[in-house]
């Protein structure tokens, strides 16, 4: 209880920090880049349910994040809906609808198959956006659109909206672990590790599978739209695999199954990305070495790096945290996702 | 042998990552000092944007090129000010530019920013430039609405171009020749619909009828299946617009499914830039007619002493691209000495860059309108042969056949007749249905 | 009727195309699972590589099996440094290669620079061929030759030597194969080899019609995909076939419809999901 206790002030500690940021006289540029760590945070971690407790890899959170952009994007320019909670209510609405058909075709694939079906989606998605010029501005995207303001609080400016995405960041993480943490959230980690037998205990596998995708997607959607505000600017760009490959990345290199580690990993993405492209040519070679290495020597990502870290200094005997063991040990042989 | 494995995998991964922070050197000789202090006097802090990864990495070292060719040639000291520049990648990526953008303005202090390439990345950041009051000059980013519509005191495009400023005067040119019937073939983006637009507009205005309009995604390999339709609708000529690899693939197969020298190509200048034609065998390029500001192989002094310094210092033959970042450095020096040096007055230092005429140029000569696009020659151009002293550079260039001096953005149509219609799209194409 | 003639040939030689690509892919998918996310990646740094021989003066033919020789190496040693130690973990093998593709790419455009290259075909098939108004150029015809025998090879080894044995028996069931003392480990490097050797190759015998670009295999990437989708997963003929299918479909689509050009590969695609997750001759495992 009392370790619960502990990083429960540890969290609220760290987030009262990071509201405080903007006041510390950085230049503002640093705010916006920790504003892009929280808003593909949010995206990285919805991901992070799909992929470290349902144990899914998807291709497709480019095309929800992306979709939720548009909408907003849509909506302020063509149909003049600039309140934030209306608009934002629409835009996540239609990312989980769009989410719900395409559960349906990609669920029909198991393992590899769902992965490539998710690839194959996420094209069709991009392609729309480029060819749909009317709807989507094609290849020029959309532009000209204003960050609302929300509760009388004008998020024009960077602290300002800096402080928004940080809550809305905190609201989906809390929301994330209480899902995690639920009956539904146990399922799914049970589901992760042998559908056979949660199939064989009564559990529609496949049921709680669309649920975790729906799920992630509404997330990804959320995320969109704060990117939206955020560029004042869309285009088929962020519909794109590589900004799902990215996404993916974060969550990876940051730990999968452990929420918080997508958060670190798109703090890595982010700040790496920039700093190195200043740098040198290379970085997009450094970061795939990075990557890669991650995969190599820390499969549980930072998260687990620090963790372990955090047990050699303080010497606590720890027991693996709620979040379970690493999520992408193999399966015992038999127990294959595609012989569920 | 399996602890030597285990460390060759590090090894491995380690020398990957030294390989990339090995050569780091960044893009070149303009300090990338970051100080957050802006307007030093005495110092111009320009920010140069260029994707330098990506699919656009190419065009991206071509506008480097260009730039510090001017600047290793001038001093970078005009009238007391040093010209301090520090370039930025884009990364061919709209949100890349804008989060460079950033970093620019709000980190480093930049007063000045310049590029980048792309459409959609010019479009994503004017924007952000105009809030922030930093004057952005495009001497690539050719988006024709940038200088109407969504004109702006802070928006320029210094040494540049219009997309529907060059392929204006083709429709006409096409009519004179005695074309009645042609076919569009472009990429399915804003930049091809402009530039097909502003010839389907002059050419129908004349009496044309544009037969068909194929668009191509971005990315097309195989160009086979539209060019079956060039056949199948018989058209007396076809006027194009691609770009990048889309432009190699297009010339390729426009020779290799017999339609070259069969039906009369014209096309907007990406298609035939030095770029494009460099890779390509001599036979599949020469004799293509194209519409542009820039003909590298222009018989002018000026054009001509351009491109020699910059084959010796670059070893290929310049592009557009080149040639644009080469001449917004001379129009910043030419500013820079109009003022005597007060660039931190900036509606001063702005009214000079818009006040500056240059006689001659490697474009020709060039001058602004009041919307900040330029008015410059529009060529008629050929891909022919190099003559011996670039043979070891290129195969082909371009060379000029005819001239339409000074035109504008507007062609012959007053301003405000013009921007009564919309810009140029999939779904307006100048044609008066 | 030219207008079809012209189509169908085509769409026989795009399908070709894809099948170069897709083969090696399905291959190392059908016996080690291994959803190879940088074959095209391989294939372009294949291109490349070709053409750096073809500058210095090697023949056409020559380059293309040093390119694949030369990535058949580069596969090898992704394989056994990276990969062998997951090949029971087909999502750490399949983001490992994610990785492998990122780096080859970056590397790509380090050693080659950004311009777009073209690869120049063979001499003797380097015209156009006239048939009536029907203007073809003699190389995609070479190509729809090529590959078919390329298929026809693959499928020669996979039914009738030992090393075809062994590898459909490690597809069939790899315990049993292991239990049995077959070294299907040795075959997942053979695999893996041919795989990125055909990957190679292909760079260079495709180069005259998709250049060397960088981005090429990001563009790649989503049709290779398609043909496994089709196909399905592991089915040499599959591939085959769903490569032409793919192939005729999407000429077809962007001949008729020019207008739904981009949705002229998932089209048939999003039908297939929807229809029949396995792919027409996909094995269900």
């Amino acid at each position: 209880m009392r370790r619960v206790a502990l990083a429960g002030a540890g969290g609220a500690a760290a987030a009262v920090l990071a509201a405080l940021v903007p006041s510390l006289g950085l230049p503002q540029y640093y705010v916006s880049l920790l504003t892009q760590t929280w808003i593909f945070g949010i995206a990285a971690m919805g991901l992070d349910l799909l992929v470290g407790f349902t144990g899914l890899v998807s291709f497709t959170q480019a095309a929800f994040f992306g979709t939720g952009a548009y909408l907003i994007a849509i909506l302020q320019t063509q149909y003049r809906l600039v309140a934030f909670w209306p608009a934002l209510g629409v835009a996540v609405a239609g990312t989980v609808a769009l989410a719900a058909v395409f559960g349906l075709l990609a669920l029909r694939g198991e393992g590899v198959s769902f992965i490539i079906i998710t690839l194959a989606l996420n094209e069709i998605v991009w392609g729309l956006a480029y060819q749909w010029v009317s709807m989507s501005g094609g290849d020029n995207g959309i532009t000209g659109f204003v960050r609302p303001a929300v509760a009388g609080v004008d998020l024009s400016g960077t602290a300002a909206f800096y402080r928004f995405c940080l809550a809305i960041l905190l609201a989906c993480l809390a929301l994330l672990m209480a899902i995690v943490r639920s009956p539904f959230g146990l399922v799914l980690q049970g589901i992760r590790e042998r559908p056979r037998r949660m199939e064989a205990l009564g559990y529609s596998v496949r049921s709680f599978r669309y649920a975790a995708f729906v799920i992630a997607a509404g997330f990804a959607g959320v995320a969109g739209v704060l990117f939206a505000y955020y560029n004042q600017f869309v285009g088929p760009v962020n519909l794109s695999l590589d900004t799902t490959v990215q996404i993916l990345i974060m969550v990876i290199l940051g730990g999968v199954g452990t929420l918080l580690g997508p958060l670190a990993g798109a703090a890595v993405v982010v700040f790496v990305s920039n700093a190195l492209s200043n740098l040198t040519q290379r970085w997009e070679l450094i970061l795939g070495a990075i990557y890669i290495a991650i995969l190599l020597y820390a499969q549980d990502g930072l998260v687990g790096i620090g963790r372990r870290f955090g047990r050699a200094v303080c010497g606590t005997p720890g027991a693996r945290g709620a979040a379970g063991g690493p999520a992408m040990s193999p399966p015992p042989p038999g127990e294959r996702d595609g012989q569920a | 042998m399996r602890w030597c494995f285990g460390s060759v995998r590090l090894m491995l991964v380690l020398l990957l990552v030294g390989a990339g922070l090995g050569p780091a050197v960044p893009y070149g000789s303009g300090p990338g000092g970051a100080t957050a202090a802006a307007s030093t006097p005495g110092v111009l802090k320009i920010g140069l944007l260029a994707p330098t990864t990506g699919v656009a990495a190419a065009p991206g070292h071509d506008m480097i090129n260009g730039w510090q060719l001017w600047w290793s040639q001038h001093g970078s000291t005009v009238a007391g000010v040093r010209i301090d520049t520090t370039y930025y990648d884009t990364a061919s990526n709209p949100n890349t530019a804008l989060t460079q953008v950033r970093r620019a303005i709000e980190r480093d202090g930049v007063q000045l920013l310049i590029g980048p390439y792309l459409a959609n990345e010019g479009l994503a950041i004017a924007p952000y430039a105009e809030q922030h009051r930093v004057p952005l000059f495009l001497p690539t980013v050719s988006a024709d609405d940038l200088t109407q519509r969504k004109a702006s005191p802070y928006v320029i495009k210094v040494a540049g171009w219009s997309s529907s400023l060059t392929t204006h005067p083709a429709g006409s040119w096409a009519y004179g020749k005695g074309y009645r019937t042609a076919l569009t073939l472009g990429d399915a983006y804003a930049f091809a619909y402009e530039s097909v637009g502003g010839f389907a507009q002059t050419f129908v205005e004349k009496g044309g009828r544009v037969v068909k309009q194929l668009w191509t995604p971005l990315g097309t390999t195989d160009f086979s299946p539209y060019l079956s339709q060039v056949r199948a609708a018989h058209p007396d000529m076809v006027f194009s617009c691609v770009v990048g690899a889309d432009a190699v693939h297009f010339l390729q197969q426009w020779s290799s499914f017999g339609l070259k020298g069969e039906v009369p190509l014209v096309v907007q200048e990406t298609v035939t830039d030095q770029s494009s034609i460099r890779t390509l065998p001599p036979d599949q390029v020469l004799g293509i007619i194209a519409f542009s500001h820039y003909a590298e192989g222009r018989d002018d002094a000026t054009t001509q002493r351009f491109v020699s310094d910059y084959a010796a210092a670059n070893h290929t033959l310049p592009s557009y691209m080149a040639a644009g970042f080469y001449t917004a450095a001379q129009w910043i020096q030419m500013a820079v000495r109009q003022v005597h040096g007060d660039v931190a007055d900036q509606p001063k230092f702005l009214a000079a860059v818009r006040a500056v005429v240059l006689a001659d140029s490697p474009f020709g000569p060039q001058r602004l309108d009041s919307y900040g696009a330029p008015v410059e020659n529009v060529y008629v151009r050929e891909v022919q042969r190099v003559p011996a002293r670039y043979a070891r550079y290129a195969r082909t260039w371009n060379v000029v056949i005819k001239t339409y001096p000074n035109v504008s953005q507007f062609w012959t149509y007053s301003s405000q007749e013009y921007l009564k219609q919309p810009v140029y799209s999939n779904s307006f194409q100048g044609i008066a249905k | 009727m030219t207008f079809y003639a012209q189509n169908v040939l085509n769409g026989l030689a795009y399908g070709s195309l894809l099948f170069l690509i897709a083969a090696g892919f399905t291959l190392i998918f059908g016996l080690m699972r291994v959803v190879n996310i940088a074959q095209t990646a391989f294939f372009l740094v294949g291109a490349y590589a070709g053409l750096t021989l073809l500058h210095a003066g090697l023949s056409f033919w020559v380059a293309a099996v040093l390119a694949g020789v030369a990535v058949m190496v580069i596969g090898l040693v992704t394989y056994r440094v990276f990969l062998h130690r997951y090949r029971a973990d087909e999502l750490t093998a399949l983001l490992l290669t994610l990785g492998v593709a990122l780096v080859l790419d970056d590397g790509a455009l380090a050693i080659w620079g950004g311009d777009p290259q073209s690869v120049p075909p063979p001499e003797g098939l380097a015209s156009s061929i006239r048939i009536g108004s029907l203007v073809f150029p003699s190389y995609w015809l070479a190509l729809i030759a090529m590959s078919l025998l390329i298929a026809a090879a693959l499928r020669l080894v996979e039914r009738r030597t030992m090393l075809g044995a062994v590898i459909r028996a490690g597809v069939d069931d790899e315990e049993m194969a292991r239990g049995l003392g077959i070294d299907v480990d040795r075959a997942f490097y053979v695999v893996f080899a041919i795989g990125a050797f055909l990957a190679g190759a292909g760079g260079v015998l495709g180069g005259p019609i998709t250049g060397a670009y960088p981005g090429l295999d990001g563009d790649l990437l989503p049709l290779a995909f398609a043909v496994i989708i089709i196909g399905g997963i592991g089915s040499l003929e599959g591939a085959y076939i769903g490569s032409l299918i793919i192939g005729l479909v999407s000429t077809f689509g962007k001949a008729l419809f020019p207008e739904l050009s981009y949705f002229t590969i998932f089209v048939p695609v999003a039908a297939i999901m929807a229809l029949r997750p396995r792919g027409l001759l996909g094995r269900r495992r």
